[in-house]
């Protein structure tokens, strides 16, 4: 049995007392290529923020391979695209785990830089604005960040909007090459087809895990339909949920409980 | 080439005030112009003026207490500043208000608080001396107080400057890759209101930002890269306070205000001549190229 790059103990991960991953059990496993899908509010992202961090656990844990790095591409960034800076300023972020705060670069990791902007057709931008860029042209840009952090686990979220489709073509190439060099991807993505035909794992979501596992399994007319069934919406007086024996949080949070739309917890391990 | 020097020369050559003046003002400029590109950058330059509305009430505490002694004046307005600015960042850094609103919320509470106190103690010919400051008159104790100011900030910006580029440019990467970034933050806003402090004495409280911000605003127009800018901002913020003093001087004005006005006419003029100002990207016909 493989290594687990993450493994998720009963995580639920929320806010304020809603739940938008509930009660989410499994592995990771190291060098696995993962898309995560779900309908809007399914709670996608927020797996993702709870992954990296920045959102802590209502209840449960998230349980990462010891010195594991990281590298996050959020679906909605917080850039500044107006900020005076180049792109190679931006990729040179990219540097950050392994030079931190005060170390130099040095010409090996401008070499990095140069070969990152390189593996995503921004060769010859390096010293462009961020504010002259084309949407696609940041997207590959935060990819080469994302090479040039040399991280074990990627997370990247819904890393194809509003690309087109030879540059989503262009980046899921360098997905499928992560996934060679036996690092771990998880690929929030709305595209079934792309995802049936580039991802050998699927994780399904529905605020509940609706199915996890290879991704025609998980992908079935009867899992989509399950998921389709779930109800985007709080409901403010949902009754709290309560621990029902079966190793679930001792927190209280509201959800709804209609059993027409609870999904099970099918988990396969992956 | 004799009316060239008793004009930009004599000044300075023949008047200590005047050299400890330009001494103070040079060496504000070092540290506060630096800092305010990076509260330019962080569209924070509003808070910049809300932070010195902030440091007023420790400020005039101090003196209402002291008289017009430079430690009590600077340490209640650091206290005050720090207060405002630590309380400010927590409130929109861990609940869901931003920052210029809790920025708002307290400087104003600050504000009342000083203006409760000198109302209580003081007069109003009391207030104009940490209103407006006094150039002119810095003392030994003032030009150490500034000197060390600008050698905090330096070395600290210099310490800090990846973080704080990256915490500008990409807030979210930085806290994926490291915890730097709220104590990065509070550094930064630390150092607003040292330089804020350290430009009350010369310049009041009210004046103080304007050394910061103009500077900062006038380089954006000028540049494209955060280090060239911050440069530009202390060359720009060095013009001003020569400028200023030499007007101040010959046509008996202010000091304080001319310096700030000359930064403005610094300002004035990148707008309009600078090569990202309105002149050169609306009115010059640009050529293009087929690629």
């Amino acid at each position: 049995m493989s290594q687990a790059a993450l493994t998720f103990r009963d995580l639920t991960l929320g806010y304020g007392s809603h739940p938008a991953v509930h009660h989410l059990n499994g592995t990771v496993r190291k060098g696995s290529l993962t898309a995560v899908v779900g309908a809007n509010g399914s709670g996608k992202s927020t797996l993702m923020k709870g992954i990296v961090g920045a959102l802590r656990p209502m209840a449960g844990a998230v349980v990462k391979m010891a010195g594991i790095r990281i590298a996050y591409l959020p679906q909605q960034s917080e850039l500044d695209r107006s900020f005076p800076a180049r792109v190679v300023d931006l990729v040179s972020l990219g540097l950050w785990p392994r030079r931190g705060l005060l170390g130099r670069h040095t010409a090996e990791d401008r070499a990095s830089v140069s070969k990152a902007l390189m593996a995503v057709g921004l060769e010859g931008f390096e010293s462009r604005g961020l504010d002259t860029l084309s949407g696609g042209q940041l997207q590959r840009a935060l990819f080469a960040r994302v090479l040039v952090q040399d991280a074990d686990l990627i997370l990247l979220d819904e890393p194809f909007n509003a690309i087109d489709a030879k540059t989503v073509g262009d980046l899921i190439a360098l997905i499928k090459r992560w996934h060679g060099e036996d690092r771990t991807v998880m690929v929030v993505a709305h595209d079934l087809e792309l995802v049936r035909q580039n991802f050998p794992e699927t994780l399904l979501l529905a605020r509940q895990p609706v199915a996890w596992g290879a991704t025609s399994a998980t992908l079935s007319a009867e899992n989509m339909l399950r998921a389709r069934r779930f109800h985007e919406a709080w409901e403010d007086n949902a009754p709290w949920c309560e621990p029902d024996g079966h190793g679930h949080d001792h927190v209280a949070h509201d959800h709804s409980h209609h059993d027409h739309d609870h999904p099970s917890k099918q988990k396969v391990a992956s | 080439m004799s009316s060239l020097y008793s004009f930009f020369i004599a000044p300075f050559a023949d008047f200590a005030f005047m050299q400890r003046a330009l001494a103070g003002s040079l060496m504000l400029s070092l540290g506060a112009c630096p800092v305010g590109v990076f509260l330019m950058l962080r569209r924070m330059s509003l808070s910049g003026d809300a932070m010195a509305h902030a440091i007023l009430p420790g400020a005039a505490a101090g003196f209402l207490l002291y008289g017009l002694e430079i430690l009590p004046m600077t340490v209640g307005g650091l206290i005050a500043g720090v207060i405002v600015a630590l309380g400010a960042g927590a409130v929109s850094r861990f609940s869901i208000q931003r920052e210029d609103a809790s920025m708002a919320a307290f400087y104003l509470i600050s504000l009342a608080i000083g203006v409760l106190m000198v109302s209580i103690r003081g007069s109003s010919v009391d207030l104009m001396h940490v209103l407006f400051g006094t150039v002119l008159a810095l003392n030994n104790e003032a030009l150490l107080l500034i000197g060390g100011i600008a050698v905090v900030t330096l070395v600290a910006l210099f310490l800090f400057w990846r973080a704080l580029v990256a915490e500008c440019l990409d807030p979210l990467f930085l806290r994926s890759v490291s915890r730097l970034g709220s104590p990065v933050h509070f550094i930064f806003l630390g150092l607003v209101v040292l330089n804020l402090v350290g430009g009350f004495q010369a310049l009041g409280t009210l004046l103080s930002v304007g050394l910061m911000i103009l500077p900062a605003a006038a380089a954006r127009f000028w540049s494209q890269r955060v280090g060239p800018m911050c440069v530009l901002a202390v060359a720009i913020g060095f013009i001003s306070c020569v400028a200023g003093l030499l007007l101040s001087y010959h046509a008996a004005l202010p000091s304080g205000p001319a310096i700030i006005l000359s930064a403005g006419a610094a300002y004035i003029a990148s707008i309009l001549v600078g090569p990202r100002g309105v002149l050169r990207s609306r009115l010059v016909h640009h050529r293009h190229r087929t690629a």
